[in-house]
């Protein structure tokens, strides 16, 4: 029985990874298309001082493969027989797409993990807290906090959280939290100072981050708990002798886990987003700094690039919801 | 075909006088401070963002070159800004625009994804799994991006595009409920009554499904309202939305946010007012889904069924 | 089994003027219960009358929005007022809960055999390996087949009547002193119900512990209980040893709620009129008063205490009254005698409403959630055959599952079936336009069985009605003449128009349905369970509504239900399905006397009446298991799986059982007919 269950998990899984690849293929053409269309790149070269001769211009253009007197089939083609074989072609300024690719996510990525993992955690226990504690003082205090979190956005709340530090470090008189970049360039010593240099870079993009995060997953997970709270197997566990607070750890909290699951796909794409902006208000030189650069520049390239990593994630962090949701609930598992 | 449980009958409300739906969405608004709050909250708002204007004879591109950067005062009221431009009525027309926008995105998003996915949900087969396809080809994408690649295109054509592109990126999760609802829909009895009885589909959507989903309609579309006000003010302060000399709210925390510490004035009033807005919507949302949402009864009530505006200001 | 005598041990469960009210609303207001070891205590009482409010409280398990006041000593403990943490020591080892929907009773998440261990594991310092033996012998012990292997399943791998089982077995694995079993068996079907009560009756006997049974089932109350309490607006009205009560009530509300219940033999129910009481709004007096024929000034001026000998306790002044005149039910009710024109015509001359023959219809089993792909097919019907002829009632009688309502909305289709022939007024479905189609539409209407979903919560009554009528075409005038009329037809009034379902009671709502499927002046009217979702006292005022309109309208009914009393009581003739099949139709009379099929008969002998002394005293054909999938089709007879007989048979017999299928009105091979004594 087991073995059945498992296998059918794994048919299960392996479909929907086989749609997100059909997914995934239209979506990086559609962006393709899109950003071709929409982004002037020739534009972008004419407009240099001084003026470069138009030539020049030309050749620049297919040399990159962005040239728009080429059919824009073409240049897809052309393009993706590249992108297959891992060549994501070149950024405007002749730098390799793959490259700048590859120092960014990492960035991004770091940002992106600590964010999720703190804010998601932070979230949960703040919902479960509240929906245990319903109407009390303590569930008024977290709720009215996730409303004013959830009604500032994301830039808001970095700019907003940039200003603090500002003025604690002025009050201070030296730089207590520093927010721009990753590290403080030049920096030397002992590998703990380089790591606390981090950490006290990391603080202020993760939290903006972190804190949006968990005021949505506190409602979510609040709401779930409530239903849970209120269900007959919760009751049936204190018929057996369970007190009330064993039976809504055992029974209550993994019970209403479920259906976060869900939510944890959709919360992706808010979450990358928001660090588009944070990375940008930070200065931190990740995929979202990059793309609104990129746009800024007319670079197709790099901005396809872009679009294929938060496509990726989207589609990788949905996929991670399934499979979460079937190790949390055995009614997947066996349907 | 399954033997029912104990009847879930509830006495007879012999009431001296029927109490109306309405009437009982009314009294349980009324009795949700926050709903109250955000409600009045909201109204403040458009007072001040219609009326406003007309207190000062300020307009939001005068330039007064006798105070740059000048502190709140009598003749300039929240101050001016590094060109000497009237802050107040630069952030009331922002908040007007920002209103504008958010009120016309909530509107056409939601009756799209009403549409749609009702459409879906009812018809089922090919019509539902092109629609899901396409809803989550949608998703696949956060909507930021393609509006950032979008938006330099539509610069001469002005916000009404940009209303366009934030209410095509802003239907789908609407959709998607709305179809798993008129799913759990057409299973009920009065629906097949009515198909059993000859109804025309269409005239089953919009005389039976639609109805029955509109109180979760109302209170997504408000929180809609919120959500594209922050999606409006994120993709203006880098540039990809609302465009000189137009302003808005995002614009306008983009042009203070850099002075904030010294100036707070042209950073503040306009941040202020735009978490205050959301803020208030937000408690307007969730007071009507305690209102309107019959399944949040005495003991669960404030139940959610979705997101709030964190998830939707994203796409 | 025999009442204890009362001063023979101290009771195990005492309750002393209890007192509930939620958010200012009494639920319960002044219950006294007392139970002694090995004891039945059988609490009655329709939806909304605090029975499963009283039980728990006794497990001090209500929400916290509930005010408790009074006394509950369970062996000498005071509960009301202990903190959780000395509760839960009570809670599972001294007493210990049967929950109502076995579903939504067990932690989905977890295994079912971990939830057992768990509840050992709670009251005894034993391991873990030695609780999930416990828990397997447990299971063992209330009848899952193969407990080692199942203890590891989850409950949603459980069929309705498995879970129930489970719930008991989670009951007693603590050897409670008493157990309190809250509708047990309501959502589980007839002879599910059977097995789950032999199961509660062993599990109580092996413990020795006191019962507490709650619930509306009359029958189910009869057959186990020693002693009844019925409570009526959250108080007991009457109270008495099982026999007693149901052979002699002495308080309205039992009398009419007794009187509402079909049972073979009584053409005439006693509805209860009016909805019980919103107890925020309690009449000054008795509670029952606004209801009761019987009452008078003495009745709305105080209310009465629960009086009388220990023996036989009432709350009503007008009790030794009907005593001492020794008052039936339709004495205290009047009931218009239906007139009894039974048709004369015999039945072969009537044209046909319905026919059906051979019906089919297959479901593809997929797996997968977006593009998923066939993997086998549901055979949902799979050959009903069915007759109705004018002014006649067919019982459709089968158990969930069964394909019943899938036949309905073939038929109601008015498509051509996937195999078979269905022939509504004469037109093979198979052969009309469209036109035609729309037409009979207007011939044949459905009442459903749920009367909240199947009325548009957002239409007001008057548009509901009208939506079969519009769909037919017909003109503003006459939609508005007919509204009041429909109406008045089915006992509402014509104001009701502008209300909404909501404002309405269960009885009322499915008059409104019955209104709507009327409307348009059909033949044949399906209907779908029409009572089952309704308390006794309301639904023997549909069955009299129902009964009254045939001949008023000469219709023909197509009436499906699970509750064989009821069919006894509204049809003419019967028609019984076992997966798909038609196995037995007949005359009411003859199927009910005489079944032949073996499926037939462990029915009926499932079905608890109300009547203690038949109900002990009658021989049972159990069961076993629950009836199978409909994805593996039977080549030959369907019920081989679970058949008395067929357990009887040499090998070539049932040779032929598995391989040949068996046709005609009695659908076995090897029918043997029993008489039923009219219990």
């Amino acid at each position: 029985m087991r073995r059945i269950a498992s296998r059918t998990v794994l048919a299960y899984l392996t479909k929907r990874l086989g749609y997100y690849a059909v997914l995934l293929a239209v979506a990086v053409f559609l962006s393709y298309v899109l950003s071709s269309l929409a982004l002037s790149p020739r534009g972008y070269f004419e407009g240099r001082q001084p003026p470069p001769p138009a030539s020049s211009v030309e050749a620049q253009l297919t040399a990159l493969g962005i040239n728009d007197h080429t059919p824009l089939m073409d240049r897809f083609t052309t393009w993706a027989s590249h992108a297959v074989r891992g060549d994501l072609g070149r950024t405007i300024d002749s730098g390799s797409v793959g490259e700048e690719f590859g120092r960014r996510i990492g960035v991004s990525l770091r940002l992106l993990l600590a964010g999720t993992a703190l804010g998601t955690l932070a979230g949960i226990l703040a919902g479960a807290w509240g929906a245990v504690r319903q109407y009390r003082f303590s569930d008024r205090a977290v709720t009215l906090f996730a409303f004013l979190l959830l009604s500032t956005p994301t830039f808001l709340l970095a700019v907003l959280l940039k200003i603090g530090a500002m003025r604690l470090n002025q009050s201070a008189g030296s730089e207590l939290i520093a927010f721009t970049g990753e590290k403080t360039p030049g920096l030397t010593g002992s590998t703990a100072t380089l790591l606390g240099d981090r950490a006290i870079h990391l603080l202020l993009p993760t939290l903006s981050i972190a804190l949006g995060t968990a005021a949505a997953y506190s409602r979510y997970q609040r709401g779930t708990m409530l239903d849970v709270l209120g269900s007959d197997f919760l009751r049936t566990a204190r018929a057996k002798g369970l007190t009330r607070g064993r039976a809504v750890l055992k029974h209550g909290l993994r019970t209403a886990l479920v259906p976060m699951s869900t939510f944890f796909a959709y919360g992706f794409l808010a979450l990358f987003t928001g660090a588009a902006f944070t990375e940008k208000i930070f200065g931190w030189h990740g995929m979202g700094s990059w793309f609104i650069d990129a746009i800024g520049k007319s670079d197709v390239n790099s901005v396809v690039a872009v679009n294929v990593f938060a496509a990726v994630m989207v589609l990788l962090s949905g996929f991670l919801a399934d499979v979460l949701h079937a190790a949390l609930d055995p009614r997947v598992r066996t349907s | 075909m399954t033997i029912t449980a104990t009847p879930p009958e509830t006495a007879a409300p012999e009431a001296p006088e029927p109490t109306g739906r309405t009437r009982v969405a009314l009294r349980r608004f009324a009795a949700s401070t926050n709903a109250v709050v955000g409600a009045a909250a909201l109204l403040l708002l458009f007072l001040l963002a219609f009326g406003g204007p007309y207190l000062t004879h300020w307009s939001h591109t005068d330039i007064d070159y006798s105070a740059l950067r000048q502190a709140p005062s009598a003749t300039h009221w929240w101050g001016t800004n590094r060109i000497g431009q009237d802050v107040y009525a630069q952030v009331l027309h922002g908040l007007q625009k920002s209103l504008l926008i958010g009120l016309l995105v909530a509107l056409f998003a939601t009756v799209l994804a009403s549409v749609v996915g009702a459409c879906a949900g009812y018809f089922g087969g090919w019509t539902d799994r092109l629609v899901t396809f396409f809803i989550d080809l949608l998703l696949v994408f956060p909507a930021f991006l393609i509006i950032a690649i979008v938006s330099p295109r539509l610069r001469d054509t002005g916000w009404l595009a940009f209303v366009g592109l934030l209410a095509v990126f802003g239907w789908m999760i609407t959709a998607r409920v709305v179809r798993s609802m008129t799913r759990s829909l057409k299973e009920r009895d009065f629906v097949r009554a009515a198909e059993l009885m000859g109804v025309h589909p269409l005239r089953i959507i919009f005389r039976h499904i639609l109805p029955n989903v509109s109180s979760f309609l109302i209170v997504d579309a408000t929180i809609a309202v919120g959500g594209a006000v922050m999606s409006e003010t994120g993709l203006s302060y880098f540039g990809f939305g609302v465009q000189p000399p137009d302003v808005s709210l995002g614009t306008l925390i983009a042009d203070g946010s850099g002075a904030a510490v010294t100036y707070p004035w042209m950073f503040f009033f306009a941040a202020g007012l735009l978490v205050v807005f959301v803020l208030a919507v937000n408690f307007l949302g969730d007071g009507l889904r305690d209102a309107l949402d019959p399944t949040s009864g005495q003991h669960r009530r404030r139940r959610r069924r979705k997101g709030t505006t964190h998830d939707r200001a994203a796409r | 089994m025999t009442a204890p005598h009362a001063d023979a041990d101290p009771p195990v469960l005492d309750i002393t003027g209890l007192h509930v009210d939620f958010d200012g609303a009494p639920a319960v207001r002044g219950v006294d219960l007392a139970l002694r070891r090995g004891e039945v205590l059988g609490l009655v009482g329709e939806s909304g009358s605090g029975k499963s409010t009283v039980a728990l409280a006794a497990m001090g398990l209500l929400p916290r929005t509930a005010r408790v006041r009074g006394s509950v000593r369970a062996g000498g403990t005071e509960l009301i007022g202990a903190g959780d943490r000395e509760l839960s020591r009570l809670r599972g080892r001294r007493m210990a809960m049967v929950f109502q929907d076995p579903l939504s009773a067990l932690t989905p998440v977890h295994r079912v055999g971990d939830q057992i261990a768990e509840a050992v594991r709670t009251h005894q310092d034993v391991g873990r390996v030695h609780a999930r033996r416990r828990a397997v012998e447990l299971l063992d012990l209330v009848g899952i087949p193969d407990p080692e292997h199942r203890s590891r399943a989850y409950p949603h791998e459980f069929s309705g009547g498995m879970r129930q089982r489970a719930m008991i077995a989670m009951a007693i694995a603590n050897d409670p002193d008493v157990i309190l079993a809250d509708e047990p068996t309501t959502a589980l079907d007839v002879t599910v119900q059977a097995q789950v009560l032999e199961v509660l009756r062993t599990a109580q006997r092996e413990t020795g512990a006191a019962l507490l049974l709650v619930s509306h089932d009359l029958g189910v109350i009869a057959g186990m209980a020693d002693r009844v309490a019925v409570m009526y607006a959250g108080r007991i009205v009457e109270s008495a040893p099982a026999p007693e009560l149901f052979a002699a009530p002495r308080m309205p509300y039992t009398m009419g709620l007794l009187g509402a219940v079909p049972r073979p033999g009584s053409r005439v129910l006693t509805p209860v009129p009016g909805a019980p009481p919103e107890l925020r709004l309690l009449p000054r007096g008795c509670a029952f008063a606004p209801r009761c024929p019987l009452a008078d000034d003495t009745c709305r001026t105080a209310e009465p205490e629960l009086a009388g000998p220990e023996e036989h306790r009432t709350a009503c002044v007008k009790a030794p009254e009907i005593a001492a005149r020794d008052l039936a039910a339709t004495d205290v009710y009047p009931v218009d005698e239906p007139a009894p024109v039974r048709a004369v015509t015999p039945r072969g001359e009537l044209p046909a409403v319905l026919r059906v023959e051979g019906l089919t219809k297959t479901f593809p089993l997929l797996k997968g959630a977006a593009f998923g792909r066939r993997v086998g097919s549901v055979h949902a019907v799979d050959g009903v055959d069915l007759d109705i002829r004018r002014g006649e009632t067919l019982g459709l009688v089968g158990e969930s599952g069964s394909g019943k309502s899938t036949t309905l909305l073939e038929i109601l289709r008015l498509a051509a079936p996937e195999a078979g022939e269905v022939e509504v007024l004469g037109h093979r479905t198979s052969e009309l336009t469209k036109r035609q189609i729309k037409a009979l539409r207007g011939s044949v209407q459905i009442v459903f069985q749920d009367p909240m979903a199947s009325l548009d919560p957002r239409q007001p009554v008057g548009e509901i009605v009208a939506e079969p009528l519009r769909a037919q075409g017909a003109d503003r005038g006459a939609v508005a003449r007919r509204i009041p009329e429909l109406l008045r037809l089915v006992g509402l009034e014509a104001a009701h128009a502008a209300r909404f379902p909501h404002e309405f009671s269960g009885g009322q709502r499915q008059r409104i349905g019955i209104a709507r499927a009327l409307a348009v002046e059909p033949r044949l009217l399906v209907l779908d369970e029409p009572v089952s979702a309704l308390d006794v006292s309301v639904q023997a005022g549909i069955l009299n509504l129902l009964r009254r309109l045939k001949d008023e309208l000469g219709l023909a009914y197509l009436f499906v239900s699970h509750d064989l009393s009821v069919v006894r009581h509204i049809a003419d003739r019967v028609s019984v399905m076992y997966l798909g099949r038609t196995v037995e139709s007949g005359a009411v009379e003859e199927v009910f006397a005489r079944p032949r099929h073996p499926y037939t008969q462990a029915l009926l002998s499932a079905v608890p009446v109300p009547d203690p002394v038949a109900e002990r005293s009658r021989s049972r054909v159990l069961l076993a298991g629950d009836p199978p999938s409909a994805v593996l089709r039977a080549e030959g007879c369907g019920f081989v799986g679970r058949c008395p007989v067929y357990a009887g048979l040499g090998a070539g017999d049932r040779a032929r059982c598995a391989g040949e299928r068996p046709v005609g009105e009695v659908a076995c091979h090897f029918p043997q007919p029993r008489p039923f004594p009219a219990a």
